[in-house]
């Protein structure tokens, strides 16, 4: 990155950019400034005004909806839609992709963008050109491969490469990496810094600290919708970075916490599962575990490790088929078979997709907190609406969801609130064990510690927590141990004391290679 | 400003004006229904100087409409639930006929006939509704194949021909009175106090409510807000109450719209049951997750659509005097097109009884006020059909803003 110093002209600046909703000001006298070249990082907290910040910028909000001013390229930018803005070079990857699943690669890379005459399609060309962009990202897959064959990390990859078809000038990536892997993360890193040197400048939105240190050349942070400061990246230390971006100095990053561990609370014996569709497909084998009252259990993994799967398998059998093997809780066999008597046995299970799986997205918070225990806020099938306000108010508060009021539709929260929403609900349910999924995915570091600090609590009183985490600093930080699962089996547990992220990599790569006997400690 | 989004809510210092503002979007449909209802009094009085709030024109309105407001309450909890029925109408047709052989051709008693009928419309629900259920085939594949299937039993028990006439004891499910207690019957004193107390009902239970609130400590809703409200409803339904009494009184269907209404409001609004339908419309995958039953309230709703389609099936062949071979015919689509005017969402998970039963109203409303006006058939049918559309547009404006 020779260049760098050579020539810093400014490609992007936005200038006292605010944004007013009904009732909220999104954004409050923004400024941004990205220099050509550059991989610029925005970081702030769920709901600081980061994506209003980049739907300004892309169009999505037309030009004349915000105040302030966006010069591009030495022009004013008025884009009255998203075409606008892509027409300049200006393109954004969501964090949710947009690719049409049943469609091959080249029909997605050229979707809306028909390489075409008269409107009928020049498939040659087409395909010859996805080749050169698929190579542009490091991708060999055949241009006619239907996107659903793919994983999310090359998927990502996909969404770049679309938007390379478009010849991108400034490309903005929302969290980009939220849903991939640790390999898959760092070849899209890879693929941005080998971007960067072919010119393209970048702006990436992210909550992952580490990744943003590795690539961006200059951090802007963003706190309830104003500039906090601009950073170079080699200047700044990660601790400072988390004060901005809080406003307060997180001198650790887990709650104190003094575990008080009593007598074993759930045993999962030999768990076998096999999968939905693809009969001879076992998904978990005679996986066994337990958790003790007051403890917080990590389980550790790759993605596709089967941590997901055992976790909804056990709760009301809600994973694959033919499932077996047995489950007591407080010393006594319990029915989970189905997700009622799961919840009656005293288990809850918090999922990693709270979106599809989690919340009735479209219905108030109040009802959605509820919903696992109509019977708390009834008596003989009539609902107490009062009542279930007064739980749903207590609940805001207790969690500090951040709302106007519990009738607020469960769409229009952030990620951070509407997670706990979803712990909300489970905690209404009054679980002896709690399962938590990917708990603190794609929420930020204010949050996190939040949802960290009710963990802790749940614990405090008794209760055991499972969580499953793809993030290891967090499981580390937080368990008082951790089960590692590879391939369907649990292939190790380590105490707090003697884990590390080495030694769980290592149990991982051993447990594919040797096959170890389940239920081996380390 | 920013720091207040984030720090505690404002909700009981809400401003009279957003209030009635926030409400006005809710009640949206109710006041195009009595924008409706004005314009036909005022048009039909000046063209053909006919009183279109009569007696027994209002009278006429429940008669005509009652069957599309008792199946559109079964229809709201099934596309509530993300489904969609077509059978109905041949339902319709099918619980008529066998309405109408057990009576004339076998001369069983109304009071045998009627829960024999409601029971096989349990069955025919209960059939469609397995399948949709616990198979996932799409319901709108099973109920247009019961559709088809309902109307050719229909064709086949009726063998091409009516039968009919229907004793009297029968035909009073559609066309019959309350009689006076009083013994008055000019006006009909027992419609009166009837009405009076279903009005005062409904202001005392408003009432309950907010005192219950107040102790929970919720704020509510102004005062003020909260009896001009229950006044405007009040003095309606004692208008149409005594508009009644001076006719024939209250009809008996009237009166099983009453109940049935009621039943399902609070069926939706106040238990358990009601409020997981809701929820499985929205996220169905959520919904199970939190340990709801979804099959087996899937299935419920189609043994219920199936029940008061065989009631509207008895009204329909008791109001005709007579089951014919097309009884029922499109009759889903008036429902399904209620259901839709009273703001439900195709996707599931969004929509009132209330609405329900107002988009019927509107439907009824427009139907009657063009057969005054003596507008044909051919121009009618256009007209519902932007109507339809023009409430669904408006729906999706509201939300897109």
């Amino acid at each position: 990155m020779v260049f760098r110093g050579e020539r810093m002209t400014t490609l992007l600046e936005m200038r006292g950019i605010s944004k007013v909703f009904p009732g909220v000001r999104a954004l409050d006298n923004v400024n941004l400034t990205v220099e050509a070249g550059e991989i610029h990082a925005i970081c702030g907290e769920n709901g600081a005004g980061k994506s209003t910040l980049m739907k300004v910028l892309s169009g999505v909000y037309p030009h004349g909806s915000y105040e302030g001013e966006i010069v591009y390229d030495g022009a004013t930018l008025a884009c009255r839609n998203i075409r606008d803005s892509e027409e300049k070079g200006i393109i954004i990857i969501h964090q949710e992709l947009a690719l049409v699943p049943l469609l091959s690669i080249a029909e997605n890379l050229f979707l809306g963008n028909e390489i075409a005459k008269g409107g009928v399609i020049n498939w040659p060309e087409a395909y010859q050109k996805t080749e050169a962009l698929l190579k542009k990202v490091g991708l060999s897959e055949p241009p006619a491969t239907k996107v659903e064959k793919l994983g999310v990390g090359k998927q990502q990859l996909i969404e770049i490469a679309k938007a390379l078809a478009k010849d991108v000038r400034l490309l903005i990536l929302d969290e980009p990496t939220a849903a991939l892997q640790e390999n898959d993360s760092q070849k899209l890193l890879d693929l941005m810094l080998e971007l960067q040197n072919q010119g393209v400048t970048q702006i990436i939105i992210s909550h992952k600290l580490n990744e943003i240190s590795r690539v961006a050349d200059r951090i802007t942070i963003i706190r309830d919708g104003g500039t906090v400061s601009t950073l170079k990246a080699s200047e700044i230390s990660e601790e400072r970075i988390i004060r901005d971006m809080v406003g307060r100095d997180m001198a650790h990053r887990y709650p104190e916490r003094v575990p008080k561990i009593g007598e074993v609370l759930l045993e999962v014996r030999d768990w076998n599962v096999w999968h939905p569709e693809q009969k001879q497909r076992q998904m978990i084998k005679g996986a066994a575990f337990n958790v003790r009252r007051g403890e917080i259990v990590g389980i550790a993994g790759l993605m596709g490790a089967g941590r997901t799967e055992l976790a909804m398998s056990i709760f009301g059998h809600s994973y694959g088929r033919d499932v077996s093997g047995s489950v007591t809780i407080g010393g006594k066999p319990a029915d989970t078979s189905t997700v009622a008597r799961a919840i009656d046995a005293g288990l809850a299970y918090v999922t990693e997709d709270r979106k599809s799986l989690g919340l009735i997205l479209e219905e108030p918070i109040v009802r959605n907190i509820t919903l696992a225990n109509l019977f708390g806020v009834s008596k003989n099938g009539v609902l107490n609406h009062h009542r279930e306000q007064k739980v749903a108010e207590d609940y805001r508060r207790a969690l500090a969801i951040r709302t106007p009021s519990v009738f607020q539709k469960a769409v229009n929260l952030s990620g951070g609130n509407q997670q706990k929403v979803v712990l909300s609900k489970w905690l209404f349910a009054d679980p002896q064990v709690l399962i938590l999924d990917e708990p603190t995915r794609g929420i930020d570091v204010g949050a996190k510690f939040e949802i960290y600090g009710i963990m802790n609590d749940l614990a405090a009183q008794g209760r055991g927590v499972v969580m499953i985490s793809s993030e290891m600093p967090e499981l580390l930080g937080m368990c008082d141990r951790i089960y590692v699962m590879n391939e369907g089996r649990i292939v190790g547990e380590l105490s707090k004391a003697e884990a590390s992220q080495e030694k769980i990599m290592a149990l991982i790569l051993k447990g594919s290679e040797v096959k170890v006997e389940q239920g081996m400690v380390a | 400003m920013t720091a207040e989004t984030s720090g505690t809510p404002a909700v009981g210092g809400k401003s009279l004006g957003a209030h009635i503002g926030g409400h006005l979007r809710e009640n949206g449909m109710l006041m195009a229904l009595v924008a409706i209802v004005a314009f036909f009094t005022v048009v039909v009085r000046v063209a053909d100087n006919v009183d279109f709030l009569s007696a027994q024109n209002i009278t006429n309105l429940f008669l005509q409409n009652s069957y599309v407001i008792i199946m559109a309450l079964g229809m709201l909890l099934v596309i509530v639930a993300g489904h969609i029925d077509l059978s109905v109408g041949s339902v319709v047709g099918l619980t008529g006929s066998i309405a109408a052989v057990l009576t004339v051709k076998l001369g069983w008693p109304a009071l045998a006939v009627v829960p024999t009928v409601l029971l096989t419309g349990l069955l025919f629900g209960a059939a469609q509704g397995y399948w949709v259920a616990f198979w996932r085939v799409p319901s709108f594949i099973v109920t247009l194949s019961g559709m088809l299937v309902f109307r050719g039993l229909t064709r086949w028990i009726l063998n091409g021909q009516n039968i009919g006439p229907f004793p009297k004891s029968f035909q009073s499910l559609s066309t019959g009175f309350i009689p006076d207690a009083f013994g008055i019957n000019q006006p009909n004193i027992t419609a009166i106090v009837l009405v009076a107390l279903s009005a005062a009902l409904m202001v005392w239970l408003g009432w309950r409510a907010r005192a219950r609130g107040a102790e929970f400590g919720i704020v509510q809703e102004p005062l003020g807000v909260f009896w001009a409200r229950s006044l405007i409803i009040s003095a309606a339904v004692i208008f149409v109450g005594y508009k009644l009494a001076s006719f024939r009184g209250l009809p008996n269907v009237l009166i099983i719209l009453a109940v049935l209404t009621s039943v399902f409001v609070f069926f939706t609004e106040n238990m358990t049951p009601g409020r997981r339908i809701y929820a499985l419309g929205g996220n169905e995958k959520a919904a199970k997750l939190s340990g709801i039953k979804t099959n087996w309230l899937v299935f419920f709703t189609f043994c219920n659509m199936g029940v008061l389609a065989a009631l509207a099936g008895m009204i329909v062949a008791a109001r005709l005097n007579s089951a014919t071979p097309g009884a029922g015919t499109g009759f889903e689509l008036d429902v399904i097109a209620a259901v839709f005017i009273g703001g439900a969402s195709m996707s599931g998970g969004v929509g009132k009884i209330l609405g329900a039963v107002v988009g019927a109203l509107i439907l009824g409303v427009m139907n009657n006020g063009m057969s005054i006006m003596g507008i044909g058939i051919d121009y009618q049918q256009v007209i519902k059909g932007l109507v339809l559309l023009l409430a669904v547009i408006f729906d999706v404006y509201n939300k897109s803003r």
